[in-house]
């Protein structure tokens, strides 16, 4: 495994009990780079994330996070689950959520005060948010609630990002607001790796790659790795978009119209 | 006894919050029946009518219970909802033929192990309020010193797994408060409908509150005002059980919230 990688898997092997998640995967994400998981359903990305995270139990292989077991490095990853998978009837705003992000450095024991709250609202502005944190989570769009999350994990200030899906159901605004915000955390020395599903959009948002179907298919920078002969490899043939297609208009730059 | 009654109200609202959240209302539902088995059974043990004994008994078997039903759940791929009724209905037809052949034994009678299955909060003699009260203290003590930390292990556990939270010890944390939400009214309440008092209490306060910790002090202000006013009227009226009139009163105030609750009632939709 290649040192001062941010995310480095050896043979990594996932089974679910039915056959093989993942099998045989050797990845090796270089720090600072604005990367993408791509492949199609049932690829095993979420199950990459996880694994990487330490949340499921490889079947073989070793995982390096940040440069050492997930369980003693994962706490400095801002991890961005899938938006599906909590109840967004729980009764908490905006900012509430965000400031989970803070429960850990504050230890079981302490309460979240004033520069805590500063601090999530912050977080919140950053991602165009600031005029709804105290609005209730459950009445959030979807893209807002993306966003809420993604502020959850801005205020940790981690190291890297893994993001599962972050652009998935999300409207234009929310998008663009997302991808300025990971653009500029790379531009600060981060490193960003996400699930992504939109092959339209993969060579304008990202600069680095991997190709996944159960096996890894392909990874690198994305103009040396993201090839025909790849794509059809990893999508059985059926790549559901050109690769070149015509190039749409990039997140960065553009104001975030703030949604009422 | 009206002491007893709030206390326990209150104790049983308030942790009802989490269950209703995490949607483990069915869990609570299987710890309250398999409570009788180990109530009789503590009451063997004691050799006499011990409150401890019994609640230790309840804890016991309504653990038992709820874990038979997760290990049915994932390690032996019965449906979940299957396999809460299996763990519900085997403790509690336990519980009954137990409690059928203590009430043949001399003394047992006077026990009050019946009051048990329907509840009568009149049989909560004055030191069993010490009891309660010291359940509940460390129930809902245990739940205020880690407010926090069972917020992000029931809003978002395998995040908070991910962030370094203990969310697999939160996770016994929350069951183990479940289960003291659960025995600590099971002689006022009844085991058959405890479940109602951890349940019906959360579900209002969700209608009236937008932040966990208000939802859980107002589960508890009106868990402890349910048992109260259930209390003072099976009190006044000769041979009325004390949980059905608990559970009712309860049921109301959450029918209510549930039409006219300002956060998501009916009301509020229009």
């Amino acid at each position: 495994m290649v040192t001062g990688a941010a995310v480095a898997t050896a043979g990594l092997s996932v089974d679910y009990g039915d056959g093989p998640a993942l099998r045989d995967v050797s990845l090796t994400v270089p720090a600072g780079v604005i990367g993408a998981v791509v492949g199609p359903n049932g690829a095993g990305k979420s199950t990459l994330v996880k694994a990487v995270l330490g949340l499921v139990a490889p079947a073989a292989g070793r995982v390096a996070l940040l440069g050492d077991r997930p369980q003693r490095t994962r706490h400095r990853v801002g991890y961005v689950p899938q938006r599906s998978s909590v109840d967004w009837d729980f009764p908490a705003d905006a900012r509430d959520v965000v400031t989970m992000g803070l429960y850990r450095e504050l230890g079981p024991f302490r309460r979240p005060g004033r520069a805590e709250r500063e601090r999530a609202l912050a977080a919140l502005e950053t991602v165009g948010m600031g005029h709804l944190a105290r609005r209730q989570i459950g009445r959030l769009s979807g893209g807002q609630q993306q966003r809420v999350f993604l502020a959850r994990a801005l205020v940790q200030d981690p190291e890297l990002y893994l993001l599962d899906e972050p652009l998935a159901g999300v409207d234009a605004a929310s998008e663009a607001a997302i991808l300025a915000v990971l653009r500029a955390e790379r531009a600060r020395g981060k490193t960003v790796l996400a699930v992504h599903h939109d092959l339209g959009t993969l060579r304008d948002y990202f600069d680095w790659v991997a190709l996944l179907n159960v096996t890894l298919r392909a990874q690198g920078p994305i103009d040396a790795a993201l090839t025909d002969e790849v794509l059809a490899d990893t999508y059985g043939g059926r790549v559901p978009l050109p690769p070149r297609g015509p190039a749409r208009a990039a997140g960065a730059g553009l104001e975030v119209a703030p949604a009422r | 006894m009206a002491a007893g009654a709030v206390l326990l109200g209150v104790t049983s609202g308030a942790l009802g919050t989490f269950a209703v959240l995490r949607r483990q209302s069915l869990v609570g539902d299987v710890m309250a029946h398999a409570a009788l088995p180990g109530v009789v059974g503590g009451y063997l043990l004691a050799g006499e009518r011990s409150l401890p004994a019994m609640l230790a008994g309840a804890l016991v078997t309504g653990l038992v219970a709820a874990g038979l039903a997760w290990v049915l759940t994932h390690r032996l791929k019965v449906k979940s909802e299957a396999a809460l009724g299996t763990g519900l209905g085997l403790g509690f037809a336990l519980g009954v033929v137990l409690l059928s052949y203590v009430q043949r034994q001399p003394g047992a009678g006077s026990a009050g192990l019946e009051s048990f299955l329907y509840g009568q909060a009149a049989a909560t003699l004055r030191a069993d309020v010490l009891v309660l009260g010291g359940v509940a203290v460390v129930g809902l003590g245990v739940a205020t010193l880690l407010f926090g930390e069972l917020k992000v292990a029931t809003f978002d556990p395998v995040w908070a797994r991910a962030r370094g939270h203990r969310v697999a010890l939160l996770d016994a944390g929350l069951t183990g408060l479940l289960a003291v939400a659960v025995v600590i009214g099971l002689q006022a309440v009844g085991v058959v409908l405890m479940s109602a008092l951890v349940v019906a209490p959360a579900v209002a306060a969700r209608q009236l509150t937008r932040s966990l910790g208000a939802m859980f002090w107002t589960a508890g202000a009106l868990g402890g005002a349910s048992a109260l006013a259930g209390a003072l009227l099976s009190a006044a009226t000769p041979g009325l059980a004390t949980g059905p009139v608990v559970v009712l009163v309860a049921s109301a105030v959450a029918g209510l919230a549930l039409l006219l609750g300002p956060e998501r009632g009916r009301a509020a939709e229009a």
